[in-house]
């Protein structure tokens, strides 16, 4: 057990090593000079000189890069160049929103999509199942700044019931934080949903049709205590795992989210940052957001050691 | 007690949807079980006898329906019960057990809450009295450490210890009938005789009926009190297990025990041919140390020594896990061996790379247990019968030649050639691959499991096929196989495997006359329905 | 018997044509590409045609433009104006072209990168574990942050952002494939060619890859989906295609600061972004129910 633990932490670490090198390639890779390129096209000689002895970009790539994750280590991400402030300082102060966007979004994904998928599977084939099935079809299809948008129409616009944009910090009083947080997630969530409550379909299906199933039958159980006592509890691995994929999904939605309800988070700050070829906050960003995903489904394999007793060595 | 049988099944007839090729799954079948007896219904693939186990406990699968007739448990119809009825009729008055232990258990329960589940379900029993209740049944299908295991899950215990929980799970509430689907075909030889001991055990100690369904006449020899023998969703004979086993009346049923190999082997002659395969000191070790992981070296084979000489057949037994197909694919090099010599008519191939192996891999080729997977969905039998040859450099026309005269040789038309492998049966796809196998005039055939998978009848067919081509080509044949009867029929010398080892070899007369080794006696004695003479129509 | 042979690949034909999903699917997928193809017979203005005093103004608006020779001639703007008084029905119309184009092409690439490298992984033991570390990467970095990384790199174009959005859906490919091609070698029918010394060029492409033609198929449409959404964000982002091109991206990117008075500057491309999404969907899930073995197999 401990030594699958450790096993299981220490093989994230080449994952992660392989997406700092590559971040950090990304932009040595330009074509180009990294230093003019970050420098914006109005800057003299000088200032890109400047640029270029900062990054040490003068050194071996080998060495810039040591150089470069010896700092990260050191929490020490760079200065942002538009924002002139240490990057760390800016994540730190952008950190909040995104959070709280996120969590809404995976209880709201979680409340409504599991027991949708688990409905939809037990119904196979019925207009319950087709109804399900198909408004999922239509969430997964439906890009989020288009349901923001609608939302926003539908909700603020014509029937002002919410307020249209912006954010309220959560220091500032729950119910504020609360009200302007409810349309960002839902947009979210939508996506989401769509993808969980599928692939909870998927998976109960595939259990409700292993031979345990029929044994419980056979017992006389009960079909509601067969489908929760036997199949959703088998079926928790996969879906736990695709919550955990799901991720990707969540954090590409936060950038685009965040960008239509204007919400100052992490990815807002992405866009921003992208739109100003501010480098050292870009990196920073996505080394940060791959570091949530690897973290996040780490701990989800590690969950299957508590679900699923045959993973236990 | 009363005569009252505790299963009446009166003219019963279920439905099938209305796609496939006939449109009952069984039609007007009538038979009864009496307390206390056991009845087998016995019939191939396809005969309906699962079904007739399900329509019973109500687990029939949404598309078939039940038409016509009754199935009295103790009087009452289970086929106009109703839902809640039925349910409350399962584990009390009828239990089931299934094929697959492997899986009929949940595999993130324990096993004492899934034998508790019955109690829960069924009885008003607290936790703790369920629980010492699950300990004693188990106790009582003889489980070792019962309250140890009790807290066990599934993949921690061996197949036949997952078989006797299934049959703590149905006999916990006592119930009048017990429906046993196949229960010991996913087992081993061994295994299969202590779960049928335990059945018939549990069934005389409490007096339940069981309906056990089996496709295996030696299992039905070994357990019957009364026989019904299916075929094509109908009943083609029944009777007591003496009447139907020593005096079948119809020929079908005739036929079928003519089909089972008998356990005695013929008086064959000792082959003196050339050597085709020499086998020295042959390893296959499988995984290796890892790094923070637990060392998990599993020795496949160990130190195997054989040989084969042309026109002799050569059988490996064993069961599942004893290496026997290990060595059959390290011949055929389908895996590297880990170290020892394979000599093929002089040629060391154990250790060729494989651009040099190559030109010996005509040599030897192989037939596979899995007919439905052994040939490419998605080429004609044709393109599948030239591959090799055409590889091998003989020109298109020639092989195509080559292929209809195999295909005769195996009594295919030559017409099937235009075909794909799914217009065919499975006897019919085992002899294409027996065909494709012979296109390169190989001096080795290796036959994996090659008739396990086949019903009796077919199983026959394909075994007198082999024969006959191994006489007419002067083959030398390894014969991989599970089944000791088949074994005694086709083998001229056996080797007897145990968990990578070989632990007896010699003729097969002898070793079935006169096995030396411990294990080889088990094997033997295990072997069900030893007392009933088959293969040759008539029992002794 | 009757027949005395039907291909199991006529078969699949059969089945597929059959199924509601991929009907209407492909139906509308069908209707869209006619809509691209034949945008300019169906628009009625130059999509980046600017009129200062037509700007902003509602679905079904009538004015006056000159055309070409100087003539005054009416139009209607049917979907209504953009802050330039550019026409939005024709630049939705338009925009069909870019979308389709980049859900293609990304599907193609993404495909024969992802079968290339997904083959030599699931094949050749000793590449199988480098590459499946660097796809784990890969997958590690979230898609639309790489293509936005990707896409920030380089001068903003159809090319670049065809790359873009390419890169994170190669390792899905080649999961895929390898998954595939791990199980199909195991098969007897496989191990049947071995012995019969079929060479591992021809193996492969004989037994192993046409068992990957169905799922890519089907992964293929999925990934059209998927690119059309990513190419519209990245666009509504202002980092993906430049403005000045009509895509439903920018058209929606463009109504942004005047959403709250004009709303059907965003809504009404939104709207046929969302439909063709669906359709490609569609297609994609009825492809899936009629081409997917594990799920044929259960019927």
């Amino acid at each position: 057990m401990a030594s699958y633990l450790l096993r299981r932490i220490l093989a994230t670490i080449p994952v992660m090593l392989l997406v700092a090198i590559f971040i950090f390639l990304l932009l040595r890779l330009t074509p180009g000079d990294p230093a003019a390129i970050i420098a914006g096209d109005y800057a003299n000689d000088a200032q890109i000189a400047e640029i270029r002895e900062k990054l040490g970009l003068d050194e071996p790539l080998f060495t810039q890069f040591f150089y470069w994750l010896g700092n990260i280590f050191q929490g020490d991400f760079g200065e942002s160049f538009f924002y002139k402030k240490q990057v760390g300082e800016l994540i730190a102060s952008r950190i909040e929103p995104t959070l709280s966007l996120s969590l809404m979004t995976i209880v709201l994904t979680v409340m409504i999509a599991v027991p949708l998928g688990t409905l939809a599977a037990y119904r196979q084939g019925s207009w319950t199942d087709r109804i399900i099935m198909g408004f999922s079809v239509l969430g997964f299809s439906l890009p989020v700044f288009v349901i923001g948008y609608a939302l926003i129409w539908l909700f603020s616009l014509e029937l002002g019931w919410l307020p249209v944009q912006g954010y309220q910090r959560i220091s500032d009083g729950v119910g504020g934080w609360f009200i302007r947080l409810l349309l960002p997630s839902l947009a979210l969530a939508v996506v989401f949903v769509a993808f969980i409550a599928r692939m909870t379909r998927t998976s109960v299906l595939e259990v409700l049709g292993e031979d345990y199933i029929r044994t419980a039958r056979a017992k006389g159980q009960t079909e509601r205590k067969v489908l929760m006592r036997h199949a959703l509890r088998n079926a928790a691995v996969p879906i736990v795992t695709v919550i955990g994929l799901s991720f990707a999904i969540l954090i590409g939605g936060v950038v685009v989210t965040e960008s239509v309800f204007t919400l100052p988070g992490l990815g807002l700050l992405t866009v921003e940052a992208v739109l100003a070829r501010d480098y050292p906050t870009i990196q920073a960003v996505i080394l940060l957001f791959s570091l949530v995903y690897v973290v996040i489904n780490l701990l989800i394999d590690l969950s299957y050691t508590v679900l699923d007793p045959r993973i236990r060595y | 007690m009363t005569t009252e049988p505790v299963l009446d099944v009166r003219g019963l007839t279920v439905a099938l949807p209305t796609s496939g090729d006939r449109s009952y799954a069984v039609e007007d079948i009538t038979f009864s079980v009496n307390p206390g007896e056991i009845v087998c219904v016995v019939g191939e693939s396809g005969s309906g006898k699962s079904v007739t186990a399900s329509t019973v406990m109500g687990l029939l699968p949404g598309a078939l329906k039940p038409v016509a007739g009754e199935t009295l448990l103790q009087g009452e119809d289970t086929l106009k019960a109703t839902k809640n009825r039925l349910r409350d009729l399962r584990g009390t008055k009828m239990a089931m057990i299934f094929q697959e232990p492997m899986t009929a258990l949940n595999p993130v329960a324990r096993v004492w809450e899934q034998i508790a589940e019955m109690l829960e379900i069924h009885t008003k029993l607290s936790q703790s009295e369920r629980r010492k209740r699950a300990i004693e049944v188990m106790e009582s299908v003889h489980l070792p450490d019962p309250e140890r295991m009790a807290d066990s899950y599934p993949h921690q215990l061996s197949g036949g210890q997952r078989q006797r929980i299934m049959i703590a799970i149905a006999l916990v509430l006592d119930p009048a009938l017990l429906i046993a689907d196949e229960p010991t075909t996913a087992l081993d030889v061994t295994t299969q005789a202590q779960i049928l001991k335990l059945i018939k055990e549990m069934q005389e100690r409490r007096g339940t009926g069981v309906l056990f369904i089996t496709h295996d006449f030696g299992v039905v020899a070994e357990i019957a009190d009364r026989i019904v023998v299916m075929k094509q969703g109908r009943i083609v004979e029944q009777g007591d297990r003496e009447q139907v086993l020593k005096n079948p009346q119809e020929p079908y049923t005739q036929m079928l025990m003519a089909s089972v190999p008998s356990m005695t082997p013929p008086e064959r002659a000792v082959v003196g041919g050339e050597m085709a395969v020499e086998v020295k000191k042959l390893d296959k070790v499988y995984g290796r140390k890892g790094f923070l992981r637990r060392e998990r070296i599993v020795h496949a084979a160990a130190n195997v020594d054989f040989h084969v000489r042309r026109g002799e057949t050569l059988g490996i037994v064993g069961e599942s896990g004893s290496g026997k197909s290990t060595v059959a694919r390290c011949i055929a090099r389908l895996i590297d061996p880990t170290s020892g010599s394979i000599s093929l008519h002089g040629t060391e191939i154990a250790t060729l790379s494989q651009s040099k192996l190559r030109p010996h891999r005509r040599r030897v080729q192989i037939v596979f247990q899995d007919p439905y997977r052994s040939l490419n969905p998605r080429r004609t039998v044709g393109q599948s019968m030239i591959e090799a040859p055409v590889n091998f450099g003989v020109p298109i026309e020639e092989a195509r030649r080559k292929a209809r005269e195999l295909m005769e040789l195996v009594d295919l038309s030559a017409d099937a050639l235009d075909r794909f492998p799914h217009q065919f049966s499975g006897g019919q796809r085992q002899r294409i691959c027996i065909a494709r196998a012979l296109a390169l005039e190989p001096e080795v055939l290796i036959a994996d499991e090659a008739v396990s998978a086949l019903d009796v009848s077919v199983q026959a067919q394909v075994l007198k096929l082999l024969d006959d081509v191994r006489d007419r080509y002067n083959l030398a044949m390894l014969f991989i196989t599970h089944d000791l009867r088949v074994a005694a029929q086709v083998c001229d010398r056996l080797i007897v495997m145990k968990s990578g080892v070989v632990v007896e070899q010699g003729p097969t007369r002898e070793v079935f006359s006169n096995p030396q080794h411990e294990y080889t006696r088990l094997l033997l004695e295990a072997a069900p329905g030893t007392d009933v003479e088959f293969g040759s129509g008539r029992a002794i | 018997m009757t027949t005395a042979s039907i291909s199991p690949a006529r078969q699949t034909v059969r089945r597929i044509i059959r199924n509601p999903s991929v009907l209407i699917g492909g139906a509308l997928v069908l209707a869209i590409v006619l809509m691209g193809l034949m945008a300019p017979l169906l628009g009625t203005r130059d999509p980046s045609k600017i009129s200062p005093k037509d700007r902003n103004q509602p679905p079904g608006y009538e004015s006056t433009v000159r055309d070409s020779s100087g003539k005054k001639v009416p139009v209607e703007y049917r979907l209504g104006t953009d802050t330039l008084g550019r026409d939005i029905y024709s630049r939705v119309i338009y925009g069909a072209r870019v979308s389709l184009v980049v859900g293609l092409s990304v599907a193609t690439i993404a495909v024969i990168a992802g079968v290339t490298i997904g083959v030599i992984a699931g094949f050749f033991r000793w590449a199988d574990g480098i590459i499946m570390r660097l796809m784990d990467a890969l997958m590690a970095i979230p898609a639309i942050l790489l293509a936005i990384a990707v896409v920030s790199l380089f001068s903003s174009g159809l090319a670049s952002v065809i790359i873009a959005i390419t890169v994170p859906e190669v390792p899905r490919v080649v999961r895929l494939v390898r998954s595939i091609v791990l199980s199909i070698r195991e098969e007897p029918y496989v191990e049947a060619a071995i012995t019969a010394g079929t060479r591992t060029p021809l193996l492969l492409f004989r037994h192993v890859l046409p068992n990957t033609i169905a799922p890519l198929i089907v992964q293929g449409t999925f990934i059209v989906a998927s690119a059309i959404i990513v190419e519209a964000i990245l666009s509504f982002l202002g980092i993906g295609i430049p403005p000045e091109i009509p895509t439903w991206g920018n058209i929606m990117a463009e109504g942004r600061s005047v959403f709250q008075l004009f709303p059907h500057n965003i809504l009404y491309p939104g709207l046929i972004l969302g439909l063709t999404v669906l359709a490609v969907n569609m297609l994609g899930d009825g492809l899936r129910d009629t081409l997917d073995p594990r799920f044929a197999n259960k019927v």
